[in-house]
């Protein structure tokens, strides 16, 4: 007789401890489908959600809402998410050096898979300025030591040029076509057919209208035959045509994948910013970069342009 | 058992565990880009020259450095004019080890150079000017378009 009713207690709190988990895996569903997905702050999702209505509610009443793209416009304002490389104090004074900078050249937004032209005083050259265009085939760095890599063909012979996004030398950066590819890094377009990064130097740039979002190129790039300089069938590359390697490449690329990894929710959160630090960090600078566009845009209404005589 | 001691070094040879650092060492493939005879036959029949010396303290070879090359079964001497190890911000990074023949004036042989040549090497190349000897603004002179 108690055996039984042993039973039964257990079996109710089984049953209670299901529904929990059920009720707690419904609500990860929930966030993990919304923008909260990258953010890495999946450990406390209630008090995300929470914030997410409390801003909403908050938006009439005229405070700054910082809008969540802003980590992908503005990636090197969050500082580098290693343990060890954090700096309070540093990171602050490196956030004020960056606005000062954009305030006396316009930073544009990109993304890799841009094509831009970049202006920067040379003093090897007799006229002390080069110009090179290509396609913004990597990005990164914290802060201010943020860079980007262009690449481009000439004359059949690839050429690679690396940037630091806050170098006092750099005198223009423009963006000729602003578009995204499916990739957030490019690397493979160096063991690509050269017509896929071959870009002519004096581009036209190529005007998005206003409001709209930024296209993605669904282009896939055909590879050389190998020898490569990475093993590309190993990395997930969306934006590559087939490789064509032999079945025993895809078999041992499918041996050391590690498939399980982007489940690994405390890695991601060591990877990563907290959603709410990124917060504070872009309601620290956000007035001042979109004082900055204003004061961009005004400035491109009151250029005159000479119209051009065709024909 | 003997039979299958090759098979176990094939082994340790098929993988590397350190990545490529592109230098230009002894014994490296260049590209001849200007136009000269020997350059074009040596390119055209598939057997780029090596580099046999780098005339520099650290046997590295970097943009503006001479070179040594064995080039169809003759010895040549060449100036770097493009590599492809990772370079400084602002500084062009090739996809090929790029040669241009000289002689020991630093006159070089061909009459045009068809690739892109970075604009620092004008300046490496001033400072390498010596008076009554080697003299490379011949080369310069030669390039058809700087990055």
């Amino acid at each position: 007789m108690v055996k039984i009713v042993k039973m039964a207690l257990l079996s109710r709190f089984v049953r209670r401890f299901r529904r929990d988990i059920k009720s707690n895996f419904l609500l990860f569903k929930t966030v993990a489908n919304s923008e909260y997905r990258c953010l890495s702050s999946l450990s406390r999702p209630e008090k995300l959600v929470s914030e997410e209505t409390k801003e909403q509610e908050t938006n009439g009443g005229h405070k700054a809402v910082v809008p969540l793209e802003c980590r992908f416009v503005y990636p090197e304002f969050l500082p580098d998410p290693r343990v060890g490389r954090r700096n309070s104090l540093r990171e602050r004074l490196e956030r004020m050096d960056m606005l000062n900078r954009r305030s006396n050249i316009d930073v544009p937004e990109f993304y890799t898979g841009s094509i831009l032209a970049v202006s920067s005083a040379n003093q090897h050259a007799p006229e002390k300025l080069s110009r090179f265009v290509g396609i913004c085939i990597q990005r990164g760095g914290c802060g201010l030591r943020a860079f980007f890599i262009l690449r481009n063909v000439i004359d059949h012979q690839g050429v690679e040029m690396f940037y630091e996004m806050y170098s006092p030398l750099i005198q223009k950066i423009e963006v000729l076509r602003l578009e995204k590819r499916l990739d957030s890094e490019l690397l493979y377009l160096r063991d690509a057919l050269p017509e896929y990064c071959t870009f002519p130097l004096d581009m036209e740039p190529e005007h998005l209208s206003q409001g709209s979002t930024v296209p993605v190129n669904p282009i896939k790039v055909k590879l050389k035959p190998r020898p490569w300089l990475e093993r590309w069938e190993r990395q997930e590359l969306k934006g590559v045509q087939d490789l064509g390697l032999p079945e025993r490449f895809y078999k041992r690329a499918a041996e050391v994948a590690r498939p399980w990894e982007k489940y690994d929710l405390m890695k991601e959160y060591r990877e990563s910013i907290p959603a709410e630090e990124q917060e504070s960090i872009f309601a620290e600078v956000y007035t001042q970069l979109q004082q900055l566009e204003i004061t961009k845009k005004m400035k491109r209404k009151r250029t005159f342009v000479r119209p051009k005589r065709t024909g | 058992m003997w039979r299958k001691f090759p098979k176990l070094r094939s082994v340790g040879q098929t993988f590397h565990t350190s990545p490529a650092c592109s230098h230009v060492i002894k014994l490296t493939r260049l590209r001849v880009v200007d136009n000269s005879e020997i350059g074009k036959q040596a390119m055209a029949e598939g057997k780029p020259p090596k580099c046999i010396h780098v005339y520099n303290k650290k046997e590295v070879g970097t943009i503006g450095d001479k070179v040594l090359l064995a080039i169809k079964g003759e010895k040549k001497k060449g100036i770097l004019v493009g590599v492809k190890q990772n370079q400084r911000a602002l500084i062009p990074k090739f996809d090929s080890n790029n040669v241009v023949l000289i002689d020991d004036n630093g006159t070089p042989l061909g009459t045009r150079i068809h690739v892109p040549i970075p604009q620092i090497l004008r300046t490496i190349l001033k400072k390498k000017n010596v008076v009554k000897g080697a003299d490379y603004t011949k080369l310069l002179a030669l390039a058809t378009r700087f990055v």
